[in-house]
C-alpha cells in the first residue's frame, strides 16, 4: 500500500534523505529508529507533504496513486494520518469543529453522505474511549493548554476519528509518561487491522514493547541501513547505533 | 504557500459590489449654507435644528481635518460632494409590498429580505437607503411597550423635544471636523428610546447601504436608554462597487441612564476599493456612548472589514458610579486597506470599570493601526481597566501598529494592558492540511478562532454573518 523507491529530499540545501526505500503492505506495522539527525522526522514530513522540503528523487505510491502528486490536504482524504510529534495549538477553534470539517471533508472525497449530528457524536463517544479522552478536551480547543500526553492522546483520537489506511506516528511516544504511554499505545492497536497499516518513527524501544511491530527499519545518513523484526530494536536498545554507523561507514 | 492560491484569493472581487439602479432625488453637488437650508427645508424641520445646522457649519468651516491618525489618502473635494440624494418613491409606505421592487432585490441579494428577517429572526429593520429611511418594521409591536424605533427625520417631527435635549449632547459639533460636518449635512439616520424600565424584546437592527454615485453620507444615530433599560442595536452595511471614493461620516450617540444597558453591534463590511486600492469607502465616524446613570453600561462590538479607509473610535464616557463601558473589535485590512481603530474610555465615575478586547488581522499590504486611550480621572477613584490588543499578521507586506494611550489620575485605580503580535503560523495551516481541510477552510478556521473572544459577543445571526465576511476577506491571504 506504500512503496517508496530512492527517494531523496532536502531542505534548503541540506540533503536529508539519500534514497530511501520502504515497502508497507496492508495490515503492516513498520517501526523506523535511527540516531538523531538521520532523517527519520523529514521522512513523515515528506510523506505528509510539507512544503519546505523539496523531494529531488525518488516515487512514492501510495494505494497505487502516485503520492507525491497530491497536494497535503488530498493525501489526508486518501487515507494518510500524520501524528505529529509537537501537535500545533490552535486557539478558539474547538476540537469537535475542527474534526466535523475534517471528517465531512473526508467523505466528501469519499463521495460519501455528510454524517448527520448525531452520528457525528455517536462516533465522537465511541472513538474518544479508544484512548480515554475526557469528554471534555473534545470541546476545548484544538491542543490549547493541553498537557503533553493530552496531546499525543488527542492525536490519536484524530486518527481514529478519520480513519486512515496508513497512520504515520512521529516519535508519538515522546515526552509521555509510562501511563500515558500505555494509553496512546492501547489506542493504536486496537485500530489495527489487516487494512490499515502504521509506520511509527521512534527513538525508543519502549514504544515497541507497547505497539509490537513487524519490522523495524535503522535509517541513518538518511537510509535504511538495517532491517529485521522486533528483535532488532532490542539489540539497538543494549548495544545502541553505534555498531550501525560503524558498518555503514565503513562501506562508505 | 502557493503563489496560485495566493494570487486567485487576493485578486477576488467585492462581492457585494453591485448597484442599484433607482431614480434618484438630488441636490447639485457642493456645500454652503443655502444646501443646508435646502436640506433642512426639504425634511420640513423645525428652526432651532436649521440653527443648529448652520452653527455646526460656521463651526465646520474654521476647523481642519485631522491628520494624526496612521492613515494616507486624497482628500475628499467637499464641494465636490452632493449632500442631499432621497430615493424616489411614495412618501408613506404601509406595508413592505410598496416598496420599490429594485430596492427589495438589493435587499433580498444581501440577504437581508424583511420577511426572513421577520420570520426568522424576530428583528425589526430600519433599511436606510442612500439617506431616507424606507421602511420600518415591528413598529406596532414596539409601539406597545412605548419603544421609539424610527428614521432620525420622523422623530424630529414626532418627538421633537428628545431630539433637541440628547442630539450633541454626546457627540458635541465642536469635537471634529467630521462631527461638526456632519452635524450640519446630516439627512437620515435611525432613533430609538426605550422608555424607564422596559427591556427590548427584540434586536433593533439598521442595514445601510450607500447606494447614490458620488453623494456623500451623513447618518446620524441617536439611541437613549432611559433609567433601568434595555436594548441591543445591530448595525451593517455593505456598499456597491465605484470607481471614486465615496465619503461617509457618520455619527452615533448613545445615552444610557441609570442602571440602562445598551449592546450596540456592528458589522461594516463597506467596499474596500479593488486589490490596487482604487475606489472604495472613507469611512470617518464619530460613536460614542454616555453612561450617564449610575450602574449604566454601554457596550461596542464591531467586526469591520470593509473600507478603504477607517477613522472610527467608539468611546465611552463613564460618568456615572459603578458604570460600565465595553469595546470588542475584530478589525480586517487586506490589499490596500487602511484603518486606524480603537476606542476611548474616559472615567469619571467613582467604581467604573471599562474592557477592551481589540483584535486586529492584516493581510495584503495594509495598513492596521489599534488606537487607544484609557483616560481614569481624578474624581474615578476606584475604577478599572483591561485591555487586550492582539495583531495578527498575514503576510510580510502589511503592517500592523498599537498606539495605546494611558492616562490615570489617582491612585486608587487599575489599569492592565496586554499586547501581542504574532503572525499566522504555517505549521497551524499544515496542521489543518494534514487534517483534510484545504487551505482556504484552514485560514478561515484559524482567524474565526483568533477573533472569537469578540465574534462570541455579537447576537447570533450576525454572528454567522460575521464569521463569513472574515472568511471572505481574508480566505488565501496568506504569504
Amino acid at each position: 500500500m506504500l512503496h517508496i523507491k530512492g527517494l531523496e529530499a532536502k531542505i534548503e540545501d541540506k540533503e536529508i534523505l539519500r534514497g530511501l526505500s520502504l515497502d508497507v503492505k496492508p495490515g503492516e506495522v513498520h517501526a523506523i529508529m535511527g540516531p538523531n539527525g538521520s532523517g527519520k522526522s523529514t521522512l513523515a514530513s515528506v510523506l505528509a507533504g510539507r512544503e519546505d522540503y523539496e523531494v529531488t528523487a525518488g516515487e512514492v505510491q501510495f494505494n497505487g496513486k502516485d503520492l507525491l502528486d497530491m497536494a497535503p490536504e488530498i493525501r489526508s482524504r486518501e487515507g494518510l494520518f500524520l501524528a505529529f510529534q509537537y501537535p500545533v495549538e490552535i486557539p478558539g477553534v474547538s476540537n469537535m469543529n475542527f474534526l466535523k470539517a475534517a471528517v465531512a471533508e473526508k467523505r466528501k472525497h469519499l463521495g460519501l453522505e455528510p454524517l448527520s449530528a448525531k452520528e457525528f457524536l455517536k462516533l465522537v463517544s465511541e472513538k474518544s474511549k479508544l484512548v480515554e479522552l475526557d469528554g471534555q478536551l473534545a470541546n476545548r480547543a484544538v491542543n490549547e493548554g493541553f498537557s503533553g500526553g493530552e496531546k499525543k492522546r488527542n492525536e490519536i483520537f484524530q486518527m481514529a476519528m478519520l480513519e486512515p489506511t496508513l497512520g504515520i506516528l512521529d516519535e508519538t511516544d515522546s515526552g509521555l509518561d509510562i501511563d500515558a504511554l500505555r494509553i496512546v499505545a492501547n489506542g493504536v492497536n486496537a485500530l489495527r487491522s489487516p487494512e490499515r497499516s502504521f509506520v511509527l518513527i521512534t527513538h525508543y524501544q519502549r514504544l515497541l514493547d507497547y505497539i509490537v511491530p513487524d519490522f523495524v527499519h535503522v535509517l541513518y545518513k538518511g537510509r535504511i541501513v538495517k532491517s529485521g523484526t522486533k528483535e532488532l530494536a532490542l539489540e539497538l536498545e543494549e548495544k545502541g547505533y553505534d555498531w550501525i554507523k560503524e558498518e555503514v561507514d565503513a562501506h562508505a | 504557500m502557493s503563489d496560485e492560491i495566493l494570487d486567485h484569493i487576493t485578486n477576488k472581487e467585492y462581492e457585494f459590489g453591485f448597484v442599484t439602479p433607482i431614480e434618484s432625488d438630488k441636490i447639485a453637488a457642493g456645500l454652503n449654507e443655502d444646501v443646508i437650508r435646502l436640506i433642512s427645508s426639504k425634511k420640513n424641520e423645525p428652526e432651532w435644528l436649521l440653527n443648529w445646522r448652520l452653527e455646526a457649519y460656521a463651526i465646520w468651516e474654521k476647523m481642519n481635518e485631522p491628520t494624526w491618525a496612521h492613515v494616507q489618502y486624497k482628500k475628499p473635494d467637499f464641494q465636490g460632494i452632493s449632500y442631499y440624494a432621497a430615493p424616489k418613491q411614495k412618501p408613506q409606505l404601509n406595508s413592505l409590498d410598496e416598496i420599490d421592487p429594485e430596492l427589495r432585490r438589493t435587499m433580498e441579494k444581501l440577504g437581508i429580505s424583511m420577511e426572513e428577517q421577520k420570520r426568522l429572526s424576530g428583528v425589526a429593520v430600519d433599511f436606510v437607503m442612500d439617506s431616507v429611511s424606507v421602511a420600518t418594521s415591528f413598529k406596532e409591536k414596539l409601539g406597545e411597550l412605548g419603544i421609539i424605533f424610527c428614521s432620525i427625520s420622523e422623530a424630529i417631527q414626532e418627538h421633537p423635544d428628545l431630539v433637541r435635549k440628547y442630539i450633541g449632547a454626546v457627540v458635541p459639533r465642536t469635537d471634529n471636523f467630521y462631527a461638526a460636518l456632519n452635524s450640519a449635512v446630516f439627512t437620515d439616520g435611525s432613533f430609538c428610546y426605550i422608555p424607564k424600565g422596559v427591556r427590548c424584546p427584540m434586536e433593533l437592527s439598521t442595514y445601510f447601504r450607500i447606494n447614490e454615485g458620488g453623494t456623500g453620507q451623513f447618518e446620524r444615530t441617536l439611541v437613549i436608554a432611559d433609567e433601568g433599560s434595555y436594548v441591543s442595536y445591530l448595525e451593517g452595511c455593505t456598499a456597491p462597487q465605484r470607481d471614486e471614493n465615496q465619503l461617509h461620516a457618520a455619527v452615533v450617540e448613545l445615552v444610557a441612564l441609570g442602571d440602562a444597558e445598551i449592546k450596540y453591534s456592528t458589522v461594516q463590511n463597506w467596499y474596500p476599493g479593488d486589490k490596487d486600492g482604487k475606489g472604495g469607502v472613507f469611512n470617518f465616524v464619530t460613536k460614542r456612548g454616555l453612561c450617564d446613570g449610575n450602574r449604566s453600561k454601554i457596550s461596542w462590538t464591531q467586526v469591520e472589514t470593509g473600507s478603504a479607509i477607517t477613522w472610527k473610535y467608539p468611546s465611552c464616557i463613564l460618568k456615572g458610579d459603578y458604570s460600565v463601558g465595553e469595546f470588542y473589535s475584530v478589525a480586517v485590512t487586506n490589499h490596500m486597506q487602511q484603518a486606524d481603530t480603537g476606542t476611548k474610555m474616559i472615567h469619571l465615575g467613582k467604581n467604573t470599570t471599562s474592557t477592551i478586547i481589540s483584535k486586529g488581522i492584516s493581510a495584503g499590504k495594509s495598513q492596521n493601526s489599534y488606537r487607544g486611550l484609557v483616560q481614569i480621572n481624578k474624581s474615578a477613584e476606584h475604577s478599572r481597566n483591561f485591555s487586550q490588543c492582539d495583531s495578527l499578521l498575514m503576510t510580510d507586506r502589511c503592517g500592523a501598529h498599537t498606539f495605546p494611550y494611558i492616562e490615570v489620575k489617582n491612585k486608587s485605580s487599575k489599569v492592565e494592558h496586554e499586547a501581542t503580535t504574532s503572525k499566522i503560523g504555517e505549521d497551524q495551516i499544515f496542521y489543518c492540511l494534514q487534517r483534510g481541510l484545504d487551505q482556504e477552510q484552514a485560514i478561515s478556521m484559524i482567524v474565526n478562532g483568533y477573533a472569537k473572544e469578540v465574534l462570541n459577543k455579537l447576537p447570533m445571526e450576525f454572528a454567522v454573518e460575521a464569521q463569513k465576511l472574515l472568511a471572505i476577506s481574508l480566505e488565501g491571504s496568506v504569504g
